[in-house]
């Protein structure tokens, strides 16, 4: 992944400091507890969510197990249809290569619509070290931008940001990046949209590429999906004449038919809404209306290193729409920026590990930033058992083994006795010792099935109490905790 | 070797512990969803369908085809556009009462020139009812994508009960792939500042959606 969050606290670190934050912690708790209950009754409207859920979940897998057939549909229909497939093995292979697809056109501009996928590569860095500007034009991304700042959610990428904040930021940072806010802004959100509406829009008018990702990729028809609120995505996907996606591999569905699923889950799990505002759908290209050139990058960056994990492939199935986040106790504690990638929450500790691998201390501490409540699994639209990936991670970085890296088995070595393990030990204490992070998530008892001894973290020693936990199937986590760990070097 | 035969060798390589599937794709996926939610009327799915549109901010006007001129004469003056962008083939009679100058959007023209013009007419390809959806495929009465984009004013036409139908599933068994889509509930929104929905960020900011039955 990408070098933006190389020296990264571990997770615990990080995650105090954003305690100690109370406008961020205000925020969070706000937003994640709005979004929760709304989104709670969306999914209610609907008296067949459990068999879209699984419907969704068997359409990806079934994806995943054939991905190698789908991949080549893909790029034939893409082909057929007049856009131009490239394939990147890596972030710094997908950098070079929309750097010099931009390169190419001559320009040394580019729009972008929020996309996980570049964020996750650190293209916008890319670009700049090759003189290029790329200009965030989704409103939270914008306010990201403009503050220097990192996203912290993976859909309200500035929920750390509260109003009076976003308007100093406007106020201080426009007029270096283009149009500059009014004179008289004031702090009401109305007014600072119409702000972002009046600077983004001569960036959009004259902008000639496009960068953006997809949420899914039809390989039957070669059909790219953007699923949106604000229009920044409809801009970006129209008017310039050059538009380059950078696709993560596991985006792809099979069929046509398969997005009546998703269009359905999507909306309702991410905003809470029947529908998002705005969905662009294109094939390839159109003559006289959009880009006249269209490249479609896939990018691998981890993901076939995941998809060979029997137990952690299933992360692939994600759709990005961010319920994890919104219902987990640890991220409303803790934060986004905590987790340390682009990744952030439930999704985040089990994603950014397996993409980056568990070398780093924030890698190797992220599957402890959870009390394996179960709330995420719970909400997820693909069903994806979050605490089933992260107990297996758990393993992996105690115990070591088998793994695939960039492509080759390894054998990795336990962390014992190492920084990483000592972070990793420190996000566990700072995850079971904090009844306020913990008191609503006491689902656990029901899902100790899925820690079964033979899968637990490790030989005796430093993990003596994790590992006998099953004995005590009953009892909450948090309490078995406090039990076993008393009072002893929690932070508080 | 290639980028292309190293990701694909990495995926087989990753799958090579996978008992060997042959189930098609038929077998691996069950849908057992439904194919739209409650039983509804026709004149109920319309009803529907004007509820959502509504609830998801966009104003809905029901007219036939005889007082369709009229409902949009009144809609483009009370806003008193100079320039209204209509689509190739947008029906005439549409706009048969209309004051403002009708502008077509050319291949040539260039997003500066189409910010100028403050309103746009286009018809739709099919709308949604259960999810307050309109959706527009580029077809000659609708236009190219930007016309729909750039204007901060939309008035879309759709004609009931024809063009609805209950649900996503139906809706898209009703498109072409192959054409650029765009899928509009309601006028662009954002939460990005605490969470507080603001109307109308990029796309217009005011969405019009008549509902024409037939005379
Ligand atoms: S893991 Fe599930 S709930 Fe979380 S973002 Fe992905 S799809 Fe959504």
């Amino acid at each position: 992944m990408s070098g933006t969050f190389v020296g990264m606290p571990a997770f615990p670190r990080a995650a105090r400091e954003a305690v100690g934050n109370t406008t961020l912690r205000g925020n969070l708790r706000h937003a994640t507890h709005t979004i929760r209950d709304k989104r709670a009754r969306a999914v209610a409207e609907l008296d067949d969510w459990a068999a879209l859920r699984e419907a969704g979940k068997q359409i990806k897998d079934h994806t995943l197990r054939h991905l190698d057939r789908y991949l080549v549909q893909v790029e034939e229909a893409v082909t057929a249809a007049g856009g131009t497939v490239h394939w990147a093995a890596d972030a710094d292979e997908a950098n070079d290569i929309v750097a010099r697809l931009v390169e190419e056109t001559g320009e040394s501009e580019v729009v972008k619509v929020k996309s996980m996928a570049t964020q996750e590569i650190g293209l916008n860095e890319a670009l700049q070290a090759r003189g290029i500007h790329a200009y965030e034009t989704d409103l939270a991304e914008l306010i990201v931008q403009l503050g220097k700042d990192r996203p912290s959610h993976i859909l309200v990428p500035a929920i750390h940001r509260n109003r009076g904040e976003i308007r100093d930021i406007f106020r201080s940072e426009m007029g270096e990046w283009g149009r500059p806010a009014p004179e008289n802004l004031t702090d009401t959100p109305a007014e600072l949209a119409e702000a972002a509406r009046l600077h983004l829009r001569e960036k959009f008018l004259r902008a000639k590429v496009g960068i953006s990702g997809a949420n899914f990729v039809v390989a039957e028809t070669g059909t790219l999906v953007v699923v949106e609120s604000e229009g920044n995505g409809r801009m970006c996907l129209t008017l310039p004449e050059t538009l380059i996606s950078v696709v993560g591999i596991e985006k792809i569905v099979p069929r046509w038919q398969d997005l009546e699923v998703f269009l359905q889950t999507l909306p309702r799990s991410s905003t809470a809404e029947r529908m998002n505002p705005y969905t662009s759908m294109w094939t390839g290209t159109t003559d006289e209306d959009g880009p006249r050139t269209f490249h479609l990058v896939l990018l691998d960056n981890g993901r076939t290193d995941t998809l060979a994990d029997e137990v952690g492939r299933q992360a692939l199935r994600c759709i990005r729409c961010s319920a994890c986040l919104n219902v987990c106790p640890v991220y409303e504690r803790a934060g986004g920026h905590a987790y340390g990638s682009v990744y952030p929450g439930p999704i985040g500790a089990i994603l950014s590990p397996q993409l980056r691998g568990t070398g780093s201390e924030i890698d190797a501490s992220l599957p402890y930033a959870s009390s394996l409540c179960g709330a995420c699994y719970e909400v997820c639209p693909v069903a994806i058992d979050i605490p089933e990936v992260l107990v297996h991670l758990r393993e992996r970085v105690v115990q070591g083994g088998p793994a695939v890296r960039g492509g080759n088995r390894v054998v990795l070595r336990p962390a014992k006795g190492h920084a990483a393990e000592r972070a990793a030990m420190r996000a566990a204490q700072w995850a079971f010792t904090r009844p306020g992070a913990l008191r609503t998530g006491q689902r656990l008892a029901s899902r100790t099935r899925r820690l079964h001894p033979r899968t637990l973290p490790g030989p005796g020693r430093a993990w003596s109490g994790t590992r006998d936990l099953p004995a005590v199937p009953a009892e909450p986590f948090r309490d078995w905790w406090q039990r076993t760990h008393g009072g002893k070097g929690g932070a508080k | 070797m290639s980028s292309r035969e190293r990701i694909l060798g990495r995926v087989r390589r990753a799958l090579a512990d996978v008992p060997a599937d042959a189930r098609p794709y038929e077998e691996a996926v069950a849908r057992e969803y439904l194919r739209e939610h409650g039983q509804r009327s026709v004149g109920e799915t319309v009803d529907l369908l004007a509820e959502n549109l509504a609830d998801y901010r966009a104003i809905v006007h029901r007219t036939d085809e005889e007082e369709l001129p009229l409902l949009i004469m009144r809609l483009l003056a009370q806003r008193g556009p100079q320039y209204v962008l209509v689509p190739p083939s947008l029906p005439p009679e549409w706009m048969s009462a209309a004051d403002p100058t009708r502008v077509h959007d050319r291949a040539v023209s260039t997003p500066h020139e189409l910010d100028r013009v403050e309103s746009v007419v286009t018809g739709c390809a099919v709308a949604v009812a259960e999810t307050g959806t309109i959706v527009l495929d580029g077809s000659p009465d609708q236009g190219r994508r930007r016309i729909t984009l750039i204007p901060d004013h939309h008035i879309c036409v759709v004609r009931v009960p024809d063009q609805v139908v209950s649900s996503v599933p139906e809706a898209l068994e009703r498109l072409d792939p192959a054409r650029p889509l765009t899928w509009i509930s309601g006028p662009s929104a954002t939460s990005d500042i605490e969470l507080d929905r603001v109307e109308g960020v990029h796309g217009p900011r005011t969405l019009e959606v008549v509902l024409l039955s037939g005379s």
